[in-house]
């Protein structure tokens, strides 16, 4: 049996809200606030960046998981935004967390799709015994052009997943991918902020990959919406994954849980991952778990999740639950906002 | 070069909070030392690596107005003496909170941020600042 061991999560303390975003830009806000779904979104400090996100995920999942860092055979970040771009995030939080000098390390790119790609991965290598545990990282401070549609929801945090054969908390039974290329969203080398293809951002791409991964690892599981306490859909805003959702033939009770969007905004990798992270928080052994990520080039993950016996011998609230997390928070204005983004432009010199 | 190479050569303490324990005494130092300067030539081969906890109160503290370039984005920031509970006193700044809600004795505990950023194109610094402990929920 492999899957997830333990996890922790990480979303920067401070927020800002639609409404505020659109009275800098002349938008109406109540067209933004219920044209997307998000009530606010949250804003890293100027000091947190994806490698600061992904070192306070993974100690958080190392501390829930009572797991030594030097069982760690593997750590596989995946994001938008890594802070650099050539040197692995995934260096620096090995170092920080203190995982043995011989191990697998990269960071993996696929928009929201490159954390739970590294879960994949990171299953893969345990399944094939070529590791004991391995952490697989989503983490985003993802990037939205001033006054532009993706503003009002790129968003940051993250959230660390360590898979294993031992001490299984929920077991992942199925996993597949759906990949094609389509034109929905992208971001050329070099450039700040990213592009997006209008009207490819729904159907061709967000809608048509999730719902197909979704029925796709209903099919291999022999399931229907029904047979899953939770469903966790990737949430690029609140209104996508609630229409898939139902689409689907899930009911609110199920997607409630997962959807954080509202929230904190669209935290890209980390966004199905996040989801996962509140739904595991409230677990009970027996639990079947649907989770589809999805990624802008576009592809979709799916996962068939189920909540073992073990899940009762793990202190849940040993590491900060996603309630813990999202009950501490400071709002800020548009000004502070774009000075902590570094959209005030200030000179070399002065950075 | 100095400078990278002084990153590179601090970060397991920086990043982690590794201390020095002496073996002779049981004095904790942070950073770490290797002679025990109340020992001296009886700590030699007595210095052991030690994980420190993070967890720690505000001794003392100061709120910087005037800042340097690279912290202008943060200001007013906080920087304060925290001692740890394992024993040595560090400085540090506190972030994510104003400085009307900082107090001597308030308890804290280590985050992972970034500490500096060389220009646009230049190595990143990270390392220990800290935050103050939530009350309890009721």
């Amino acid at each position: 049996m492999q899957g997830i061991v333990s996890y922790g999560s990480y979303v920067p303390k401070y927020r800002i809200k639609p409404e505020e975003i659109a009275r800098v830009w002349g938008e109406d806000p109540d067209n933004i606030k219920n044209g997307i779904f998000i009530l606010s979104k949250s804003v890293p400090a100027p000091d947190e960046d994806v490698a600061t996100i992904s070192v306070e995920a993974a100690r958080r999942a190392l501390l829930r998981g009572k797991i030594d860092p030097k069982d760690i055979g593997a750590i596989y970040i995946g994001s938008e935004s890594h802070p650099y771009a050539v040197k692995p995030t995934a260096t620096i939080v090995a170092s920080a967390i203190g995982a043995d000098f011989r191990m697998f390390a990269a960071d993996y790119e696929f928009a929201c799709k490159a954390g739970t790609a590294a879960m994949q991965n990171v299953l893969a290598m345990v399944d094939s015994g070529m590791i004991k545990y391995g952490m697989a990282i989503g983490a985003d401070t993802s990037q939205g052009a001033p006054g532009d549609a993706l503003e009002y929801s790129a968003s940051a945090g993250g959230t660390a997943f360590i898979i294993g054969k031992e001490n299984v908390i929920a077991e992942i039974k199925h996993t597949l991918s759906v990949t094609s290329d389509t034109p929905d969203f992208w971001r050329r080398e070099g450039q700040p902020y990213p592009t997006h293809g209008e009207r490819f951002t729904g159907e061709p791409a967000y809608f048509r990959h999730t719902l197909s991964a979704a029925r796709g690892i209903m099919e291999k599981a022999g399931t229907e919406p029904k047979d899953y306490k939770y469903v966790i859909l990737h949430q690029p805003n609140g209104k996508f994954p609630t229409r898939a959702a139902k689409t689907l033939g899930f009911t609110e009770e199920q997607y409630k849980t997962g959807l954080l969007t509202p929230y904190i905004g669209n935290t890209y990798s980390a966004a199905m991952m996040n989801g996962l992270s509140a739904v595991l928080d409230i677990a009970s052994p027996g639990d079947k778990i649907l989770a589809v990520s999805f990624g802008s080039g576009a592809g979709s993950d799916g996962f068939h999740i189920e909540v073992t016996d073990n899940y009762e011998k793990m202190d849940v609230k040993s590491a900060p639950t996603m309630a813990e997390i999202l009950s501490n928070t400071e709002f800020l204005d548009y000004a502070v906002y774009a000075k902590f983004k570094k959209k005030i432009v200030m000179g070399e010199e002065l950075e | 070069m100095g400078e990278l190479s002084r990153i590179w050569r601090e970060s397991d303490h920086r990043y982690r909070l590794i201390g020095h324990v002496c073996r002779n005494c049981n004095t904790v130092y942070f950073p770490p030392r290797d002679i025990c300067p109340t020992c001296h030539r009886d700590s030699v081969g007595k210095m052991e690596e030690i994980q420190l906890s993070g967890k720690g109160s505000i001794f003392s503290y100061t709120v910087v107005h005037d800042a340097p370039p690279a912290f202008r984005r943060q200001r007013p920031y906080i920087i304060a003496l925290i001692k740890l509970d394992e024993g040595p006193t560090l400085t540090a700044q506190i972030v994510d909170t104003k400085p009307e809600n900082v107090s001597s004795g308030k308890r804290v505990h280590a985050v992972f941020r970034k500490i500096r950023e060389d220009g646009s194109g230049g190595i990143l610094q990270y390392g220990y600042k800290f935050v103050i402990d939530e009350p309890p929920k009721a």
